[in-house]
């Protein structure tokens, strides 16, 4: 398994790996919304938290068709599904690559590009914080949809349209933790929900995506 | 252990493609299948490895002592040909990549990245991870496509050495290996009669 993920990380940061890709994208995205809605600071506080997340969340999806495809197209994936890996631990091991390859640099970056749409001060805090337990969710989910989605010919807009209702009740708490923090309310009771969605999720998921994938394999 | 074989049926895409095969792979033993293109070569490979369920008989011994080669090598290109084999070892708990690299006389090519390599080198390195994974059971799909005689004769060497080993193979190909201590099987004989699958597999 530590095998497996050292190769899905050495991947992920060579040429083509897509390592960086949602990070930019993410820059990209928080970078136009000052321009589409204009330079009222007051109005962009108040959606900064909102905003960054759903950049967040985007900017996630753009990569989760790599979770699996790329080695399902190669012929990895029937080779690991023969291995001594059980594929549980097989597409535990790809959400958690690619959680560290785009969902960690977003949440390291989230703060930074929090000054562009400035943020209140309070908020930094807890939009990192919320990003930390919200994304490894998303790449749970995201994993499950990519095996939902594999074999098909250009499953990516599919895949998108899977997940993404399967990412609002991430999106409900972790904006809401986002946006209390940075009105200095209390953010226990969301992020708890919060936590409960990620751990319910890197519970349950791995097996049910492990089932969908022995389905799509034969 | 024996692979044994009993009074199988298998599908593909929902119809019976092979019915009634049995046959038994004793440790140091070949198999080569043959048959027409679409008669269940690949279905019953992918089968023996585990990759489907059968329809009906039972397939004993193969479980976990099984390495699989497909149609595909399963190589990264980004990864250079000593990461790919150094990986695929690691997946199997195991470390030395050396005597398969010599097996496939890969080793001068050992730094390079895997997606630069031509068809055939790619097809040696496929093969070349067959003797890393260290399993007693070899499940080949047309192993030789894209290779020159030569590599051809380094492949039955590997072979060979396997068998002498103790291991088995069991292998569909269309060319001739000079494995001479190989049985043959011919697959035409076991073609399902044509109906539809009793059931809708895709919900097994």
């Amino acid at each position: 398994m530590r095998a497996l993920l050292a190769r899905d990380l050495r991947l992920g940061v060579r040429a083509g790996g897509g390592f960086g890709l949602g990070l930019a994208f993410f820059l990209i995205v928080t970078v136009l919304v000052p321009f589409g809605v204009g330079p009222e600071t007051a109005l962009l506080a108040r959606i900064a938290p909102g905003v960054l997340w759903i950049g967040a969340l985007l900017a996630c999806l753009l990569s989760l068709d790599r979770i699996l495809a790329l080695d399902w197209e190669d012929g990895s994936l029937d080779l690991l599904a023969t291995a001594p890996l059980p594929i549980e631990g097989v597409v535990s091991i790809k959400a958690l690559a690619h959680w560290i390859t785009t969902g960690l640099p977003l949440v390291l970056a989230a703060p930074l590009l929090g000054v562009l749409l400035n943020l209140a001060p309070d908020g930094y805090l807890w939009v990192l914080v919320s990003l930390a337990v919200g994304t490894p969710a998303l790449s749970v989910i995201g994993t499950f949809g990519a095996a939902l989605t594999i074999g098909l010919k250009r499953g990516g807009l599919l895949l998108s349209l899977l997940v993404l209702p399967l990412y609002v009740p991430t999106l409900i708490f972790g904006a809401e933790v986002a946006r209390r923090g940075a009105d200095g309310l209390d953010v226990a009771t969301p992020l708890m929900l919060l936590a409960g969605i990620s751990f319910g999720a890197m519970a349950l998921l791995p097996f049910a995506s492990a089932a969908v994938l022995r389905i799509n394999l034969r | 252990m024996m692979v044994t074989v009993t009074d199988l049926e298998i599908s593909r895409g929902g119809r019976a493609v092979l019915e009634g095969v049995s046959f038994v792979l004793a440790p140091g033993a070949a198999l080569i299948l043959r048959g027409p293109n679409g008669v269940g070569k690949t279905t019953l490979l992918r089968t023996v490895a585990g990759l489907q369920p059968p329809q009906a008989g039972s397939i004993s011994g193969a479980d976990d002592r099984m390495a699989y080669a497909g149609h595909s090598d399963g190589l990264k290109s980004m990864l250079t040909v000593a990461e790919n084999l150094s990986f695929w070892a690691a997946v199997f708990g195991r470390e030395d990549i050396d005597a398969a690299l010599a097996a496939f006389d890969l080793r001068d090519l050992a730094a390079r990245l895997a997606g630069s390599l031509s068809a055939g080198q790619k097809r040696r390195l496929g093969l070349a991870r067959l003797m890393v994974t260290g399993r007693p059971v070899w499940v080949l799909d047309e192993p030789t496509v894209s290779l020159d005689a030569a590599s051809v004769g380094l492949f039955a060497a590997a072979v060979r050495a396997h068998l002498a080993a103790g291991g088995s193979a069991l292998m569909a190909t269309h060319i001739d290996l000079g494995l001479e201590e190989a049985a043959v099987l011919d697959l035409s004989a076991f073609r399902a009669a044509p109906r539809a699958a009793q059931a809708d597999e895709a919900f097994l």
